[in-house]
């Protein structure tokens, strides 16, 4: 197996520039899961690591060694593709074995490795078929399959899952989590899926507009994101983001509560709150920091999405644990769990807490 | 392979270099020979094509070669039969484009809808475009004629001609027998194209006008023909240039005559170069021509982008 | 359509008579080419325009094919096939090109392309004959597969590009990512894909070559070398009398560019559809 190392990597197209700055180490057998908005360069980072897309500018390298000029064969790196790319004039057998056809394996090797990944898949019963004839998700395992049995010192995965309906969907994602543990294999997944990067990854990185964000294990960046785009990013329903004044006592809201928590002065001037639906609780009238009219509940069963407004007609989400029965246009009390509250500067990025002032 | 990847640590500067030198070159190599080979037969005869309209090339007149200025395109100033060819190529080019255009247009929204043996039907109608230009050409020679062919006593059972003749030896008809043949031959190339066109429409706009209450008449005129008309200007001028340049049927069926009444710019070109071997002159009237046909698609295209912008 | 569709029989009635009406005016020109063709010398005159001939005869093929026509006929051959293979195989790769690559000029080549298409192809009827009379090419068939080959490579090209467009590039990065160099993808992966729009090209360009007369009239003149379309003018100048004969000729001429239409019409159809050709 390898490890990964992008080195101050730019692409343009023509006079486009749409990465910069990308420097990211991969360690050995480690799982990278990639996210970002639609456009944010995901897919030409991967390809560029493929070979499919030359960098402009930079160095990558597998284990030391410069790639930038290899093709894609010599790099020995498999890529299971979004549409799954499986060829459709060959057999699903013959699709598996194809990259060792191309290396001119012995046909009983391949045959028995393809045997093999095919057992492992659960295809046995498909090898003779072709693609035309298979389901999305056997199509998915195919094309899986085809990336096992190369061998690859890494994967890279464009979002595999993306065709796949919601319960195939949580199928195949334990499928690959199982198949990073026992190959233990250097992995780069992109997604636009929050469940499948927080559950699948070791690290993830978070790109926007071409830049690298922040990496950092799920947790990391659930708890201590390095701005408000990663805050707002990750993390389901969204991170509110309120405006917040400076006073006396702590953080002034719009509608005039006030919050005892305080920032480092010297990384900045806190300007927004940031506080994740799940960190903000309904408690008993005169008790919140604040009151707010509900506008709409949707009942999940095990929580409750409740989207709020305040006095100054701001929207805010929040989720409280099992069924909470609250009905459009009453009045509830909010009060904002003071450990979990996320402080940002103008610029958006995050300032540490310094605790109460 | 492993080793492959170590010799590029030594020489690597060279193999960044071929590598993009590589990646610089590879379409061209890819469309090279197509480039090459139209460079050579195309473009090149082109300007030499040019050239030769002024200068004085007649391989029977060889001791008179050389450079003339536009003594050719003087005398063509001159000469009646270019004049005539002119307005011969505006009757045969209109008179084909017409008929083909709307029974082209009529075959492929029939090949739209859905009806038993549709697939046979297609290949069937179809058939006169595989049809060599050549052979349709002889063949309608001899539907015309009175021995052989039914065209002259279905005329004249229609009281079109007084009794059955060749319309082909009459000067003022002998156009038409060239403008039918031609239809005949065009017609399936409209329809394919439109046909094309047809399908690409998304059926989703048919059920919503359908769903609207439109008429059949709407949702032709306001779905069909709106979707169609940009290929149908694109269509209709390349298809104009090509029938203005096609020479094959009137040579074949009239040679140009009788008396010069079927003979147009484009086989007055092919009848001076390969019966008068007179180079000099036929480049002249080609060029001729082809400043006719880029005046005529330079207007159609100012035409269409000021359509497009009211 | 799948709608649900009120039929008025007079709408029904109508469009069988369209249909009617269309068959009969493409099939009856070479019904009436073939029926001569079968019809007996003697007839020809006495029953000239009747629709059915009372007799039936092959005499006038087994003369046809005692003639010269058969050497015409196997020239014929050798020029459409050498000038569909070359420009099959050369189109497919600019059609590759231009599916697959951006580079400097691209546009500019696409322009050329289509200008190709535009001017009349007669202008350098006389140049061309200049060229190869210089090269001492006058009466090879080599010389019409060159010329031919070039002629249809702007329409090809734009045929195969279209066809290439409907093939995923997934499917060659995969390949290779399976361990191909770029022509191996091609060849592996691409081609096999491409079969029907290569065979479209194949028979369009056949086609188009089985047909030429004027630029086949201009550079051969030695009967031996003669193809098609050049001997059986030739043919008809000569005895303009023998209709059997002539028309039995036509109808072979007939037979290779319909095969190969009956058997391309659905791809062409197909590669004009998906839209990339706009020329
Ligand atoms: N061939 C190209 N030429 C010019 N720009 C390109 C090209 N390919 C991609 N881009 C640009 O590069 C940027 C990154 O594209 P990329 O496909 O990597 O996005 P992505 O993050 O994978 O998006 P998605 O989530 O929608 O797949 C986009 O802004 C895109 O417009
Ligand atoms: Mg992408």
């Amino acid at each position: 197996m390898a490890r990964l190392d992008l080195k101050d990597v730019s692409k343009s197209y023509g006079n486009v520039e749409v990465m910069r700055d990308i420097n990211l180490s991969i360690g050995d057998g480690e799982f990278i899961v990639l996210v970002g908005p639609s456009g944010c360069g995901k897919s030409t980072l991967l390809r560029m690591i493929a070979g499919l897309e030359p960098i402009t500018d930079g160095e990558f390298s597998i284990d030391g060694q410069r790639m930038n000029e290899l093709r894609p064969r010599d790099r020995d790196i498999a890529m299971v593709f979004q549409s799954y790319a499986l060829y459709p004039h060959m057999t699903v057998g013959r699709n598996m074995g194809f990259s060792k056809e191309i290396a001119r394996a012995p046909k009983e090797e391949r045959a028995r490795e393809v045997a093999q990944a095919a057992q492992t898949l659960g295809l046995d019963r498909l090898i003779e078929r072709y693609p035309r004839e298979l389901s999305g998700g056997q199509r998915q395992r195919v094309a899986m399959g085809r990336a096992i049995i190369r061998e690859p010192r890494a994967f890279l995965f464009d979002e595999p899952l993306s065709n796949l309906d919601a319960s195939l969907r949580v199928e195949m994602r334990l499928e690959i989590a199982r198949m990073h543990r026992k190959l233990n294999a250097t992995m780069v997944y992109v997604t636009h899926d929050q469940v499948e990067a927080l559950t699948l990854a070791d690290r993830i990185v978070v790109l926007e507009a071409g830049r690298i964000q922040q990496v950092g294990s799920p947790l990391e960046l659930y708890e201590r994101p390095a701005n408000k785009f990663v805050a707002r990013f990750i993390g389901s329903p969204m991170m509110n983001v309120l405006p917040a004044r400076p006073g006396a006592g702590g953080l002034r809201l719009p509608d005039g509560a006030v919050l005892d928590v305080a920032g480092d002065r010297s990384a900045g001037e806190a300007v927004e709150i940031g506080v994740r639906p799940e960190h903000i609780d309904v408690v008993a009238p005169e008790a919140g920091d604040m009151v707010v009219k509900a506008e709409m509940v949707e009942h999940l069963g095990s929580d409750t999405n409740i989207y709020v407004r305040t006095e100054s007609e701001r929207g805010i989400m929040v989720r409280a644990h099992g069924h909470l029965p609250v009905r459009p246009g009453a009045e509830m009390d909010l009060h904002f769990q003071r450990d979990k509250l996320h402080l940002f500067a103008a610029d958006g990025t995050t300032i540490p807490r310094t605790g109460a002032p | 392979m492993r080793s492959a990847r170590k010799n590029v640590v030594p020489g690597a500067d060279r193999a960044r270099r071929s590598f993009y030198l590589r990646y610089l070159l590879e379409p061209y190599l890819y469309v090279g020979p197509a480039l090459v080979l139209i460079g050579a037969v195309i473009l090149f005869p082109l300007i030499l094509g040019i050239s030769y309209s002024f200068q004085s090339i007649a391989l029977l007149k060889p001791f008179e070669t050389g450079w003339v200025g536009f003594e050719n395109y003087a005398a063509l100033w001159q000469d009646d039969k270019f004049w005539t060819a002119i307005g011969n190529t505006a009757l045969w080019t209109c008179g084909s484009l017409f008929f083909q255009f709307f029974l082209g247009l009529g075959l492929a929204l029939l090949l739209n809808t859905s009806f038993r043996g549709k697939r046979l039907f297609q290949a069937l109608v179809f058939l006169p475009w595989a049809v060599p230009t050549f052979l349709t050409a002889l063949t309608f020679a001899w539907l015309f004629n009175p021995v052989i062919g039914p065209f002259p006593h279905w005329l004249a059972g229609l009281g079109l001609i007084d009794e059955p003749y060749n319309i082909l030896g009459d000067p003022d008809l002998a156009m038409w027998g060239p403008i039918l043949a031609n239809i005949w031959f065009g017609v399936p190339f409209f329809a394919i194209t439109l046909l094309a066109a047809l399908q690409s429409i998304p059926s989703e706009l048919y059920e919503a006008a359908e769903i609207d209450g439109a008429s059949d008449w709407q949702r032709f005129s306001k779905i069909t023909l709106p979707f169609l008309a940009p290929m149908i200007v694109i269509t209709v001028m390349l298809r104009t240039i090509w029938i203005a340049n096609f020479a094959d049927m009137i040579y074949v069926m009239t040679g140009g005559g009788p008396a010069g009444s079927t003979e147009i710019l484009s086989s007055y070109v092919f009848t001076t170069a390969f019966r008068k071997l007179d180079f000099g002159y036929a480049s002249a009237i080609a060029v001729a021509l082809l400043l006719i046909l880029l005046a005529y698609a330079l207007i159609l295209l100012v035409v269409r982008q000021k359509l497009v912008r009211t | 359509m799948s709608m649900i569709v009120r039929r008025s029989p007079l709408r029904t009635a109508g469009k069988y008579a369209a249909i009617g009406f269309y068959l009969i005016f493409a099939l009856f020109p070479i019904y009436w080419l073939i029926k001569i063709a079968l019809t007996p010398d003697a007839l020809i005159y006495t029953e000239g325009t009747r629709m059915l001939p009372s007799a039936l005869t092959f005499d006038n093929f087994a003369a046809v094919l005692q003639s010269d026509f058969l050497g015409y006929f196997t020239n014929s051959l050798i020029v459409s096939l050498g000038a569909a293979a070359g420009t099959t195989l050369i189109a497919a790769a600019a059609g590759y090109c231009f599916s697959r690559f951006r580079f400097a000029g691209k546009r500019a080549i696409i322009a050329l392309l289509l200008v190709t298409q535009m001017f009349p192809l007669l202008m350098i009827i006389a140049p061309i004959y200049k060229i190869v009379a210089g090269l001492g090419l006058l009466n090879s068939l080599v010389s019409l597969i060159v010329v031919y080959t070039a002629f249809n490579i702007p329409f090809a090209t734009f045929l195969m590009q279209s066809f290439f467009d409907g093939i995923p590039e997934d499917l060659e990065e995969a390949a290779m990512m399976d361990g191909c160099t770029r022509f191996q993808a091609l060849r592996k992966v691409v081609f096999p894909l491409t079969l029907p729009g290569l065979g479209a090209t194949l028979g369009f360009v056949f086609t188009a070559a089985w047909s030429e007369l004027l630029f086949a009239l201009m550079l051969i003149s030695r009967n031996d070398s003669m193809t098609f379309p050049v001997g059986l003018l030739t043919f008809v100048s000569k005895f303009s009398v023998d209709w059997g004969q002539m028309m039995a000729a036509g109808t072979l001429a007939l037979i290779p560019s319909c095969l190969f239409f009956i058997f391309i019409q659905r791809y062409l159809v197909q590669g004009l559809t998906s839209g990339a050709v706009k020329g």
